[in-house]
């Protein structure tokens, strides 16, 4: 428990003077400060509250995109990485596309997706997907090329083929890189899943966001993203949870990933 | 200006039915420009236990992947029980590389069981294949520890294990007690000495330790400094003896050790 009270005094302090300053007249007017464009911190509780029916379906539409998405981006990005390392022509042909991926301002290309793909589950998990993807990849690429190279060798004379190399060795050794990219990439996997929602939606906490800014509640709105907040972080967590109980060996290196 | 110089008290061997002779002839390697073995042969009879002694970076590693059939030689020829062809000699060699490379995700005993495995056994038929090793070989009440946890010596006792249950005629033992301090070393060599002596095996021994060469080895290979080729060849007084203190401090080898002393200094140019 210990080491959750750092990370919690600074949540809990920052919430204090959050409220203060939208609270206090004096400080509130001083900076102009108005309930529609900066809701104080009980507001978005009191809405968080309020609201918790309709946030909580929201919630569970969102969570459904998010979680077969993310699947989707882990099982994708562990194929494809385990075929781009397997041939060193395919590798030299995609990565470049694979990088290319990354750099596609998801925001423009999700109406797209809609036309393509329809008013449903289909884009939304195309977004999330992809957005996904290319930490997952990258990093199982990462892990499945930064075997020690004796390994191979020794499983080659303990009469291991190509796939028992893979499968016993090579596999095991990028497993802890890949429970890493997948953190990263739960991390902003919702923010996929908004985007998605965005470019047309019915549901979702993305669409609740999107409805709630027009018409200027702003207290939803915060309390519609800190859902989206929890969401991430659970999934983070499981993901956490996952590698310390199955991979443990890995290697000892910065987290490279926080939400 | 190889030489073979016999020290006294020779024991007599007993060789196995099957042939696992190691011929090396002629062989060089490099890589790029370096040339790394240059004319070297090397013959290891069936069931002969060979040490290869030589100053660091003279390339017994590398002589040692190259026979296991891990590399292709630049020129000059390794047969394997009368085979040349690199897939032929990998079928008939196992490789024990320096550092131990135990799987941190397995148990000591499933690493031990992984050429089993990879011959397609199934878990619990490997693991049976395994587990009797460990009772021998003073291991018993560790099968379910992970290497971690593990001691240096019992560490380079499993990867021992494992190449032992690799089943090849010709095993390649490329300092397989370097990362030990001396009192480790001195038990893992008699411990050595009895798994050979329980299961016998024409074997390939790198080291540095000309001592450890002479007490495990029938026949020592001197090496001269990169690009490697053979110096001279010094026949072990008691190979494998009983008690080890006793064998080591014998006259005969420490006349022994002084010949192959002698040799690897004589060269270094």
């Amino acid at each position: 428990m210990r080491r959750w009270l750092a990370p919690a005094a600074v949540i809990v302090a920052l919430l204090v003077i959050w409220e203060l300053a939208a609270r206090w007249d004096l400080i509130a007017d001083a900076l102009q400060i108005k309930p529609f464009l900066i809701p104080a911190p009980s507001d978005v509780a009191d809405s968080l509250w309020t609201d918790r029916s309709l946030l909580a379906e929201d919630a569970w539409v969102t969570a459904q995109e998010v979680l077969l998405g993310f699947a989707l981006a882990l099982a994708l990005g562990f194929c494809f990485a385990v075929v781009l390392h397997l041939s060193d022509t395919l590798r030299r042909a995609f990565y470049p596309l694979l990088v290319a991926s990354q750099t596609v301002p998801m925001i423009a290309i999700a109406p797209i997706l809609i036309v393509w793909l329809g008013f449903g589950l289909g884009p939304k998990l195309a977004i999330i997907a992809l957005v996904c993807f290319f930490p997952i990849t990258v990093n199982t690429l990462d892990g499945l090329r930064s075997v020690d190279p004796e390994l191979p060798r020794m499983m080659r004379t303990l009469d291991a083929g190509r796939g028992r190399i893979l499968s016993r060795v090579e596999i095991p050794s990028a497993l802890p890189y890949l429970l890493s990219g997948a953190k990263i990439a739960a991390a902003i996997s919702v923010i996929g899943a908004v985007f998605g929602e965005w470019a047309g939606a019915d549901q979702g906490l993305g669409h609740l966001i999107l409805i709630a800014q027009g018409q200027l509640q702003t207290a939803r709105v915060f309390a519609a993203v800190a859902v989206l907040s929890a969401l991430a972080l659970a999934l983070f967590g499981a993901l956490a949870l996952i590698e310390r109980r199955f991979a443990w060996w890995s290697p000892r290196r910065e987290r490279d990933a926080a939400p | 200006m190889a030489a073979t110089i016999e020290a006294p008290d020779v024991e007599p061997r007993t060789l196995r039915a099957e042939n696992a002779a190691v011929e090396v002839a002629g062989l060089a390697h490099r890589f790029g420009e370096l040339e790394v073995i240059e004319r070297l042969d090397l013959e290891a009879a069936d069931g002969e236990v060979v040490g290869i002694v030589g100053p660091s970076g003279c390339g017994k590693s590398t002589l040692l992947e190259l026979i296991a059939g891990l590399l292709e030689p630049s020129a000059g020829s390794i047969a394997v029980g009368g085979r040349a062809g690199a897939e032929e000699r990998l079928a008939r060699c196992v490789y024990m590389p320096q550092r131990d490379l135990l799987l941190p995700w397995l148990t000591a005993l499933d690493n031990a069981a992984v050429a089993p495995r990879n011959r397609g056994a199934s878990r619990a038929d490997a693991r049976a294949e395994a587990a009797p090793l460990f009772e021998r070989f003073g291991l018993a009440g560790f099968e379910a520890a992970r290497p971690e946890e593990l001691s240096g010596g019992m560490r380079q006792r499993v990867a021992f294990l494992r190449t032992l249950l690799a089943r090849k005629p010709v095993l390649l033992l490329d300092e397989p007690f370097a990362s030990l301090d001396a009192i480790s070393r001195a038990e893992m060599q008699e411990w050595l000495a009895a798994a050979l002596a329980e299961q016998p095996a024409t074997a390939l021994l790198v080291t540095h330790d000309v001592e450890e060469a002479l007490y495990l080895c029938d026949r020592v290979l001197v090496l001269g400094a990169r690009p490697a080729t053979s110096r001279a060849t010094i026949v072990s007084p008691s190979p494998r003896a009983t008690p080890r203190l006793e064998a080591v401090t014998s006259p005969g080898f420490t006349r022994a050790r002084e010949l192959a002393l002698e040799a690897l200094a004589g060269g270094s140019r």
